[in-house]
């Protein structure tokens, strides 16, 4: 198959994914009676339209981006982590626990200390999937997949029987210190010009855009991250050059874990303030679409993951003030996932012809 | 010998095969150049050239797998359209493929009749293909047990299975392509007299090998191809092998990288009764004994899957065995529990290892990555505690480019888009370069061309002048003889005897090598 150019590989074959997924979607609209048109103008208005879209937009930009990374660092290594949805609830849990643990002077300081609970958390659910690949071989989508449901039900028993304060209905945790609250845009100075209205968007987003250039110096310019490389590339060789595939296997899940679990910053501690049933609400599933649309690289990532926001917030005032049924987001996700996905090499090979060498052309 | 001599039947007839101005390219690279060749019928016309030269191009256009951009293929003077395998298969063409395409668990009847069946019920054609294989079986020497099951067979049966399933299916004219890569030579030999008979039933065989003494064994006309180009075609009888090489390569070759005698000095390595059971418990070396000095090429022969790669797994560190193995005089830990690749090269011991597509290289990694492979840990290649110099490693990548010539010069070009040669150089300035006491090194010139062979030779003569010891295991015979001051042959996880190669010749080693043990070396 010719070989595309770079430009073309990763801007032109995103692109051209992008439109047959939003042209399928467009046909499935006027299919149900809806009108497309319209459908694209409250998406693109309800999302960044206005600085209360964009607020939303970039809250669930920054949830994407982490377990976005999480999938990227765990692909680097021959790991399919599809645990990000429950590595990100208990990374929620390792949240809660040290916002609830001591009642915080300033944000300042409990928002490095809910990072490691976080991280930890979210490692540690990755930990037994990653020790039961690198030591008894068992696949680690299957364990993985199994711990999100386990993580599921844990934090439902956590917060029925264990965290919910006396007397409150609802199974949650109590409300998180004011000392714990991470200043949303509409608080930052500066921005707090542009976003005059609440908006869940915080903080975090800094974190995030923090751990994609940490995630690509990771990767690219230290050893573990050569090491992961390489023994995602071929286990055999890097059996050959003296890298353990147990400290791989182990590390970059452990890292992968830890990524998705620091995404409960965002949701937990910047947003809801308390811990809550579902937390991730799936954000660790689209993670995955995101590391696949980004290429597995922390640029890519980060853009797939405004994508996907986009779509996410546009997808729900779609719902909200269309005829057309909130449903249809998930529609739309899905053909995106499928067209950047999984049909990624048939748009190679549609516009493949295009590219072959000029004298052809000429011919 | 003089082409078509025994077919009576045409003998001033139209070539067998006619190719007129056969061009394809791929992309911007000309595969196959305007290449037009005849071949008598009755006759073994050898190709030969470098890899990446053209020759599998021109043979799958033949078969029908590629299309050609331009020319034609004459089939016993008329031009023959082959669009796919099943028309080559109707104009008389058979393959026999490098990597035999035959089902494991199928015993040979049902292999040969495989995609041959006629009608719906498999009786009637597995009946008559057990004539038909007794007959051919007969005629050409080529029995083999019709009910065995393939997995079970030996390499050399497998391919005779191959060529029986051409037959089966009418050809006359039958392709192989580098058909001998895995057999032993005396299989060799058998697979030889096989030709020779089916070139007297008036077949016509297309016999492509980048091996220069098969083509002036076997063949009565050789075409060189280099670069896409036919560059000669020329009666075997009249050319020598250097004329041939010469041809392939362009330039004047040396097959025998010339050497003074080895200076042995200390011992560097000392194995002592070294055992390896694989995964499922067999056991796969079964108690060597050997001892390598500095300044001597220690080679071993063997056919492939004997337990050499066994062998240079366990002394590069990605193997547990039992025994005791001496670096300098330190043992070394066989259990793996504290040892890997890494602390084996920290002993000294470098690997040069034989499947550098699985093992040496990572293949979609850049050229100055795979510099870094296994050595990513050392000093010099660390900007601090945290962080790799990456500018360092491409520094040192492109100093290495230059001293083993690796073409293209450019150290971010993936391996993969290397040729075998230029791959095999990246490994080798890789681990030559770390000077060390032992070199260890598997197949070094598989899918390497001519040009580079020598080139490889050179250094790996050099490293043993610069007083280091070498570990060569090769299942080329030629290679062994001309590189080796001592040569081992393995045979089944054993040694089978050791000779100097002054005191042997081919026909001793491939003796022992298929495990006729003598009397007199029976205790290595």
């Amino acid at each position: 198959m010719t070989k595309l150019p770079t430009w073309a590989d990763l801007v032109l074959v995103p692109l051209i994914s992008l439109v047959l997924a939003a042209a399928i979607s467009a046909l499935v609209i006027l299919g149900i009676g809806g009108d497309p048109v319209e459908a694209v103008k409250v998406m693109v208005d309800g999302a960044l339209g206005s600085p209360y879209g964009w607020g939303y937009t970039l809250y669930y930009t920054t949830s994407f981006i982490f377990t976005g990374l999480g999938v990227t660092v765990a692909y680097h290594a021959g790991q399919f982590n599809i645990g990000g949805e429950g590595q990100a609830q208990l990374g929620g849990l390792g949240v809660a626990l040290v916002c609830l643990a001591l009642p915080w002077p300033h944000w300042t300081l409990a928002l490095p200390a809910a990072m490691v609970g976080a991280a930890l958390f979210g490692a540690a659910w990755a930990a037994v999937p990653a020790w039961l690949q690198a030591k008894r071989g068992s696949h680690i989508v299957i364990t993985t997949i199994m711990f999100n449901y386990i993580a599921a039900a844990l934090i439902v028993y956590l917060l029925v029987e264990v965290l919910r304060p006396a007397g409150q209905m609802d199974p949650a945790t109590p409300r998180f210190p004011k000392g714990a609250a991470l200043p949303g845009f509409h608080e930052i100075p500066g921005l707090s010009l542009i976003f005059t209205s609440k908006v869940p968007a915080n903080v975090t987003f800094f974190v995030a855009l923090l751990a994609c250039v940490g995630v690509w110096l990771l990767l690219w310019r230290t050893r573990l991250g050569y090491e992961i490389r390489a023994f995602g590339k071929s286990n055999s060789a890097a059996r050959y050059a003296g890298i353990s595939p147990v400290k791989v296997i182990l590390l970059s899940m452990l890292i992968s874990g830890g990524l998705s679990g620091l995404m409960a910053i965002n949701n937990v501690m910047g947003e809801a303030g308390r811990l809550l049933q579902n937390s991730a609400e799936g954000a660790g599933f689209i993670g995955i679409a995101v590391a696949l649309m980004g290429r597995n690289h922390p640029l890519g990532v980060f853009l797939a993951a405004f994508l996907f926001g986009f779509l996410y917030q546009g997808g729900a005032e779609m719902g909200l003030w269309t005829s057309i049924p909130i449903e249809l987001r998930l529609l739309v996700q899905g053909l995106v996932i499928l067209f950047t996905g999984a049909l990624d090499t048939m748009v190679r090979m549609m516009i493949a012809p295009f590219f072959r060498p000029r004298r052809k052309e000429a011919a | 010998m003089a082409p078509a001599q025994e077919t009576g039947r045409q003998a001033t007839a139209a070539p067998a095969i006619e190719l007129r101005g056969i061009s394809k390219a791929f992309g911007p690279v000309q595969a196959n150049k305007d290449i037009s060749i005849r071949v008598m019928p009755g006759t073994i016309h050898g190709i030969i050239g470098e890899n990446g030269a053209g020759k599998s191009t021109l043979m799958s256009i033949l078969y029908g797998f590629y299309k050609a951009d331009a020319g034609e293929i004459l089939i016993h003077g008329r031009e023959a359209k082959i669009t796919d395998s099943q028309a080559a298969i109707r104009a008389g063409i058979g393959m026999v493929f490098q990597h035999f395409k035959l089902v494991q668990n199928f015993t040979v009847l049902e292999n040969v009749i495989l995609g041959a069946e006629e009608g719906a019920l498999l009786r009637p054609s597995l009946a008559k293909a057990r004539r038909e294989l007794k007959r051919l079986a007969e005629e050409y020497e080529l029995e083999v047990d019709p009910d065995a099951l393939v997995e079970e067979l030996s390499v050399g049966h497998q391919q005779r299975v191959e060529i029986l399933k051409a037959l089966y299916r009418q050809a006359d004219i039958l392709i192989l392509d580098e058909p001998t890569g895995v057999l032993t030579p005396a299989e060799a030999d058998h697979l030889f007299r096989i030709l020779a008979n089916l070139r007297m039933q008036g077949k016509t065989i297309l016999l492509i090998t980048h091996k220069l003494r098969e083509i002036m064994e076997i063949t009565d006309t050789v075409s060189v191809m280099r670069r896409g180009e036919m560059t000669a075609t020329v009666t075997t009888a009249g050319t020598s092998p250097e004329e041939l090489a010469e041809l392939m390569v362009g330039r004047k070759v040396l097959l025998h990288v010339p050497k003074a005698p080895a200076n042995p000095g200390r011992t560097v390595l000392e194995i002592r009764d070294l055992r390896l059971r694989d995964a499922t418990g067999v056991e796969r070396i079964k108690g060597i004994d050997l001892t390598i000095r500095a300044g001597e090429i220690l080679g071993i022969a063997g056919v492939a899957g004997n337990g050499q790669s066994e062998l240079l797994e366990v002394l590069g560190g990605f193997a547990a065995a039992t025994g005791s193995v001496r670096m300098n005089g330190e043992e070394i830990d066989l259990t793996g529990r504290h040892s890997d690749g890494q602390t084996r090269r920290a002993r000294g011991i470098a690997h040069v290892p034989e499947d550098r597509h699985h093992l040496g290289l990572i293949l979609d990694f850049s050229a100055w990555e795979n510099i870094a492979f296994g050595y990513h840990n050392a000093p010099e290649y660390q900007k601090n505690a945290l962080l790799m110099d990456n500018a360092a490693i491409i520094a040192d990548t492109e100093g290495k480019i230059e001293r083993f010539d690796v073409r293209p010069p450019n150290a971010f070009l993936p391996a993969k888009s290397f040729s075998g040669g230029n791959q095999q150089k990246i490994v080798l300035a890789r681990e030559i370069e770390r000077n060390p006491d032992l070199l260890l090194v598997g197949q070094p010139t598989r899918g390497v061309d001519i040009g580079a062979i020598e080139f490889i030779h050179k250094r790996i003569v050099e490293l043993r002048d610069a007083g280091k010891a070498v570990l060569l295991v090769s299942v080329e015979l030629d290679e062994i003889m001309s590189l080796a001051d001592r040569i081992a042959v393995m045979f089944d996880g054993r040694i089978m005897g050791e000779r100097l190669p002054a005191d042997t010749n081919e026909r001793e080693l491939g003796l022992l090598m298929a495990g006729v043990a003598d009397s007199a070396e029976t205790a290595a």
